[in-house]
């Protein structure tokens, strides 16, 4: 199918340094009183656990180091974090929301 | 922070137009708790009617808006301020072709600094590099361009659109988009004269280096309508293209974000058109009318504000047009005891209005319609007939022949 195509699925580890792309706009919306993620003709609504994990992604910190600052605050088990982390993250990199 | 992995994030997407997500259906509740009745989430601001190219399938209504009586750059400034007072969230630059007004660039720069999230829909054939990297600098936050084919088969494209040089010139254009860093997403409607191409158009979209494509089988109401024997494809064509999204979903997960809009003709039930009426999208058109869906005007009866003369907010609020057919009250029977009633809003009134005489009922691309069966016969007789010649759209008026014209006069309007 995709003949031509040579870019690839970006897969989320715990090593990705997730970032969030200059389009994608994570936003407060004063009006609504909540987070949301403008993306071209899209809405994501996002909840508190997914607004701070994306407030990390800033291309620098890797997946672990924000897994390791959540289990902090959360006084979770890290492995979980990291789960929880990679799976919502991978969804939002195959929408474009994150760039891994 | 929870050990099963809820979603966190909901996604809802924000169709302009008729057009609908090409994901699984959405739960109506969640989508009227992320898009809000109150308050509008997106406008689309028709910048002019003026266009270089002359599609048979134009979505722009029958009578198009003069230059003369375009909005001035101030009025349309003032209206994204307006706009992202109301609570709107994103801009959509459209037309026409926005990239004929030559004060885009300061219109753009007033929506980027209210805090509104700016696309612009173009056609792409009059960009030049240097607009473009102003449009970026001044906040420009994602470019849509439309194509008619893939540029394996520019004839063909050129042909569709009726501009010349337009396949090639759109390939270069959306090159600079990528250079650039700006997001870009193809658009391209689909037809019976490019259905056999769908796997070549996503491919050429992903080889531009799209995030995102939409396959968007032409709706035919407005100009297409007239073009409808000379577009529609038929069910197997349209089945066969179907497949071939659901199967390059799959294989580009992760790579391209692809959005389908299915002909209504050959569908079960209507599509939320707006995502419901006056609910989360305005239009306003090239001279300031402000329109629940760019179509509404060819509802004859219906009263339309401008925003010369009054502010946003209260057209939104209490707008005749946008009161008509907000909600689900004025409904009649199938639609108003039908539990599908606040998933699709009862589809397309002006569809409804088309072909019934009265905007308030059932749109007849609803199975539940009495005249569905009727109507979707009609898709069936045409498609398999040898197709007409194309109504070019054209300033002045209508031609099986595309013009010679070029570029429209720019303006400082």
């Amino acid at each position: 199918m995709a003949e031509g195509a040579q870019r690839v699925r970006a897969i989320v580890e715990a090593a990705t340094r997730p970032v969030i792309p200059p389009h994608i706009k994570l936003r407060h919306d004063a009006g609504r009183g909540r987070w949301i993620i403008l993306a071209p003709e899209r809405l994501f609504d996002p909840d508190e656990v997914a607004v701070e994990v994306l407030k990390l992604c800033d291309g620098q910190r890797t997946v672990a180091d924000i897994a390791d600052q959540l289990a902090k605050e959360y006084n979770a088990p890290v492995s979980e974090i990291t789960a929880d982390i990679i799976e919502m993250l991978q969804d939002l990199a195959d929408k474009g929301v994150v760039k891994a | 922070m929870n050990e099963h992995s809820p979603a966190h994030v909901k996604e809802t997407a924000m169709p302009l137009g008729a057009r609908q997500p090409g994901e699984e259906e959405k739960d109506s509740s969640e989508i009227a708790d992320a898009a809000c009745a109150r308050a509008p989430i997106g406008l689309l601001a028709e910048l002019t009617h003026r266009c270089p190219l002359q599609c048979p399938y134009c979505s722009n209504p029958v009578e198009l808006e003069r230059v003369n009586t375009e909005l001035t750059t101030q009025e349309w400034q003032d209206l994204m301020r307006q706009a992202a007072a109301l609570g709107i969230l994103q801009i959509h630059l459209s037309g026409g072709e926005p990239t004929v007004r030559r004060d885009l660039v300061e219109i753009v720069k007033t929506a980027a600094d209210a805090g509104l999230y700016t696309n612009l829909i173009t056609a792409a054939v009059l960009l030049k590099r240097e607009q473009l990297a102003k449009l970026k600098e001044a906040g420009l936050d994602h470019v849509q361009i439309s194509i008619q084919d893939s540029d394996t088969r520019p004839e063909n494209a050129d042909r569709i659109g009726g501009y010349k040089g337009g396949s090639a010139k759109k390939k270069v254009v959306a090159g600079w988009v990528r250079e650039l860093g700006l997001p870009l997403t193809i658009n391209a409607p689909i037809h019976r004269h490019n259905v056999d191409n769908v796997e070549g158009i996503i491919n050429y979209a992903v080889e531009l280096g799209a995030d995102r494509v939409e396959i968007a089988h032409v709706q035919y109401y407005a100009w297409a309508l007239k073009n409808r024997a000379a577009l529609m494809p038929t069910l197997e064509q349209f089945n066969e293209s179907a497949k071939i999204v659901e199967k390059a979903r799959e294989d580009l997960k992760g790579i391209i974000v692809i959005d389908a809009v299915v002909p209504d003709y050959y569908a079960k039930y209507p599509k939320p058109c707006m995502g419901g009426w006056g609910r989360g999208i305005i239009n306003v058109t090239p001279s300031g009318r402000v329109l629940p869906c760019h179509a509404a005007e060819s509802i004859t009866g219906l009263e339309f504000d401008n925003i010369k003369d009054k502010p946003l907010a209260e057209i939104w609020l209490n707008g005749d047009a946008f009161q008509k057919y907000r909600g689900t009250d004025w409904m009649k029977e199938p639609c108003r005891t039908c539990p599908r009633r606040e998933i699709d809003f009862g589809g397309c009134r002006c569809q409804a209005f088309a072909l019934t005489g009265d905007a308030a009922n059932t749109d007849p691309a609803c199975s539940l319609s009495p005249l569905h069966a009727q109507w979707a016969k009609v898709a069936e007789v045409e498609s398999h007939e040898a197709a007409p010649p194309f109504i070019y759209r054209r300033p002045g008026g209508a031609s099986a022949k595309p013009g010679t014209q070029k570029t429209p006069a720019t303006s400082d309007a």
